[in-house]
């Protein structure tokens, strides 16, 4: 009720009168009962896909529409709220069912919610036809519920959605914990005494419930679409359940409201599909662009990465050419021939590195580098890093250590700091021993040995 | 019953609740944990799913104060036992106790760590967070977890060397550090018996040797842990009591007395040189 004043109003008026629209009576309920919707669903959905259970609300949908059907049949009202309750109960009725198969028989999870949906998708369509026969073809305007028809709603649907969503929507603020254990970690919250079959069932209503809000706007076909793109978008851009519920309702809200435009301007285009186009897009660019787990970043990461091992690696060209003289100046022929790559991209790396003062070039006769002062510690720090990351995993794996090449660079992030303490007195107790080897000339490698060739940072 | 259980607490001060309910469990300390009840007590315990036995006619009196490993081959019944005993799968036959008295009403004297394939380590939330969950099951309904928690979180966090890591996306951890975060949770519940499922699998060898020394720790304060251990090798540095399970308890008691060559092959049949990684190795766990 208030979402229909306040909420929506003035904002979305504002677009919509810039897109030569007319905010319209019919309009505004059109857009706020998608929005109440889009919240619902995004809310709920992000608990049903993070529990695994997104096919449980498609089941749902498709097990609700004998209810709508039975619903007409009794009360012969087209009017939502009796509508709405015969879907609730025949939805009730759909999960008892599979609940029932799954644990009782040994018909697994997925083939339990197969048999649900189509058994009662199926009969819904059969008592569809059956009304649409009895009483005129198309005179009781169920087949709305397929495909989802927003511009049907009235002020009254409207209400009745928006007093359920925030009954639901009040039980998951109250009951956030809970639900969040539950779907964590179910077998821990059974054991410290939460009900968990009590808890389960209840947020399965709760899912029935956005389901039902979503019915008539959405249809049944298509209902689930606004349960699972939402809650996937959000997840993308956080690490935080809380933060991941409002966001997933803000892009359900955005998106039946959209949507829900659309397909009124549109003709013959019902709200589901429009609906659930924007709300695939929304997720589409959220599994593209979102920082850290979008594919876009994965990308940009890995090709720092790349260039960081090989900026890396020409540091190390230089040292080990240099063989600890200070300064010492190596032909760019040389170090090319040693990497194997084209000219053009190492003297593009090769700038980058005396950019940040690392490496510095000299022309005497012909083009050569050198690594500066910098450029050698931070090589010798590079090395050390290397040397430990290839200790622990030589120690994890039983590996060689030649066989391990990693970006050490992050290390410290990835070991336990007690195991990079072990390892670096490890090291440092062999490089003891080394030195005394060494001074009786050394008869054959070490145990594991390293690269034989000395860097700066292994010099005693 | 537990629901009751659960949101008394919420208006009697938490701790005092512990600290009632400790002294009906241990009434004058530590001298008497050996001559009261056992932590854990079961009795002809079997139990099916869908009319196969996996646990059949088990009886088991865990000593209070050791640390007990489970062994067995895979599919034995071994996480079965664990969950049986907090009453996580239906019984079809036989009971068990906690301290004397039914798992319901025992709940705050017990921590439980499942085997950590269990849940989905990419699900939104951080290690404090994880953590934080262990102190849930004295919060009561509705409450948040406040500063309180956090802290005692943070602690647990400090304790199994993970504190820098309170902040960090629990998928981003490594499998050492999840089952550090999962011991770290288990303690949070400050509980008196731990139930640990498999802590050993898929950790690091240093991960290994701080979950040992926590675990020793554990039993130095007198508590008692009962935990699924895969590794025959190790079984007798880390563990005081044995018992093998295959369907039947096919022995327990003091890993010296029953870690046997021919209870381990009762336990595995033939698998067993498979499963321990070598007839050299098996030969090794199994030496008098
Ligand atoms: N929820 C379940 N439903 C049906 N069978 C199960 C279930 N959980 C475990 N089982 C079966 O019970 C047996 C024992 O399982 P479990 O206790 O997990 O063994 P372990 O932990 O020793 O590997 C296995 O054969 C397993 O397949
Ligand atoms: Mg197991």
């Amino acid at each position: 009720m208030m979402m229909v004043e306040l909420g929506v109003s003035s904002p979305l008026a504002a677009v919509v009168a810039v897109l030569g629209l007319e905010w319209s009576y019919t309009l505004r309920n059109v857009v706020a009962g998608a929005a109440v919707l889009g919240v619902v669903g995004g809310v709920l959905g992000s608990f049903a896909t993070l529990r695994r259970q997104s096919l449980l609300g498609d089941t749902l949908a498709h097990a609700a529409l004998p209810g709508v059907c039975i619903a007409y049949i009794i009360t012969g009202s087209r009017e939502s709220l009796p509508l709405m309750i015969g879907a609730g109960l025949s939805g009730l009725v759909g999960t008892l069912f599979y609940l029932l198969i799954t644990r009782t028989t040994r018909i697994k999870d997925d083939a339990g919610l197969g048999i649900v949906l189509s058994t009662g998708f199926g009969l819904g369509l059969l008592l569809l036809t059956y009304v649409q026969n009895t009483g005129g073809s198309g005179q009781s305007g169920l087949d709305r519920f397929l495909f989802g028809q927003a511009a049907s709603l009235v002020r009254n649907d409207v209400i009745t959605m928006s007093i359920l969503g925030a009954i639901a929507l009040a039980t998951v603020v109250l009951l956030f914990k809970e639900f969040k254990l539950l779907s964590f970690d179910p077998d821990f919250a059974a054991s410290i005494g939460y009900p968990t079959t009590m808890l389960t069932i209840l947020i399965t209503a709760l899912l029935i419930v956005a389901v039902v809000i979503g019915l008539q706007a959405v249809g049944v076909i298509l209902v689930v679409a606004i349960l699972i793109a939402p809650a996937s978008a959000a997840r993308q851009w956080t690490d935080q359940l809380s933060t991941m519920l409002v966001l997933s309702g803000l892009f359900g809200a955005v998106s039946g409201a959209i949507g829900a435009i659309l397909s009124s301007q549109i003709t013959d285009l019902p709200t589901g599909p429009a609906v659930v186009l924007i709300a695939t897009t929304l997720t589409a660019i959220s599994l593209l662009a979102a920082p850290r787990r979008g594919l876009l970043w994965a990308a940009i990461s890995r090709r720092r990465h790349r260039q960081r091992v090989q900026l890396a690696s020409i540091l190390h060209d230089l040292a080990d050419a240099a063989a600890g003289e200070a300064g010492a100046v190596i032909p760019l022929t040389d170090l090319q021939a040693k990497r194997g790559v084209p000219g053009r991209l190492m003297t593009r790396q090769l700038a980058m590195l005396a950019s940040r003062g690392l490496v510095a070039r000299s022309i005497n006769g012909r083009e050569g580098w050198s690594l500066t002062a910098a450029g050698a510690e931070a090589t010798a720090e590079a090395s050390r890093r290397e040397r430990v990351w290839k200790q622990y995993m030589a120690r994890q794996m039983d590996l060689p250590v030649d066989a391990i090449h990693y970006d050490a660079t992050e290390i410290e992030r990835v070991l336990p700091p007690e195991a990079l303490a072990m390892i670096e007195a490890e090291l440092r107790a062999e490089d003891a021993a080394a030195i005394g080897r060494a001074s009786d000339v050394v008869a054959g490698p070490p145990r594991r040995p390293s690269r034989p060739t000395a860097r700066p940072g292994q010099a005693p | 019953m537990s629901t009751v259980q659960t949101s008394d607490l919420g208006v009697i001060p938490a701790t005092l609740v512990e600290s009632q309910r400790r002294r009906s469990a241990a009434p004058t300390g530590d001298e008497t944990v050996a001559t009261g009840p056992p932590p854990v007590e079961i009795r002809d315990l079997t139990v099916a799913y869908h009319e196969r036995p996996v646990l059949w006619d088990v009886d088991l009196t865990v000593r209070p104060g050791k640390l007990t490993a489970i062994v067995g081959p895979n599919g034995a019944g071994k996480s079965t036992l664990i969950k049986a005993a907090l009453g996580l799968v239906p019984v079809a036959a036989g009971w068990v106790k906690i301290f004397g008295e039914p798992f319901a009403e025992q709940r705050r004297l017990v921590a439980y760590i499942p085997q950590r394939g269990s849940v989905d380590w990419d699900f939104p939330t951080d290690a404090l967070d994880v953590v934080t969950m262990g102190r849930y099951g004295t919060l009561g309904w509705f409450r948040r977890p406040g500063k309180r928690e956090r802290q005692i979180a943070m602690d647990k966090l400090r304790q199994v060397g993970m504190a820098d890591f309170a902040r960090r996306q629990i998928s981003e951890l490594s499998g050492g550090q999840q089952q550090r975060v999962f011991l770290a949770r288990a303690l949070a519940q400050e509980a008196d018996l731990y139930f640990m499922d498999e802590p050993f699998a898929g950790v690091d060898a240093t991960t290994e040797r701080a979950i040992v020394e926590l675990l020793q720790e554990l039993r130095s304060q007198g508590k008692t842990v009962v935990a699924v251990h895969h590794d025959l090798n190790t079984v007798d540095d880390y563990f005081d009591d044995v018992a093998l399970l295959n369907v039947r308890l096919v022995a327990y008691g003091p890993v010296d007395d029953v870690f046997t060559h021919a209870n381990l092959h009762a336990t595995y049949g033939g698998r067993i040189g498979f499963l321990s990684g070598g007839p050299a190795e098996t030969s090794a766990a199994v030496a008098d």
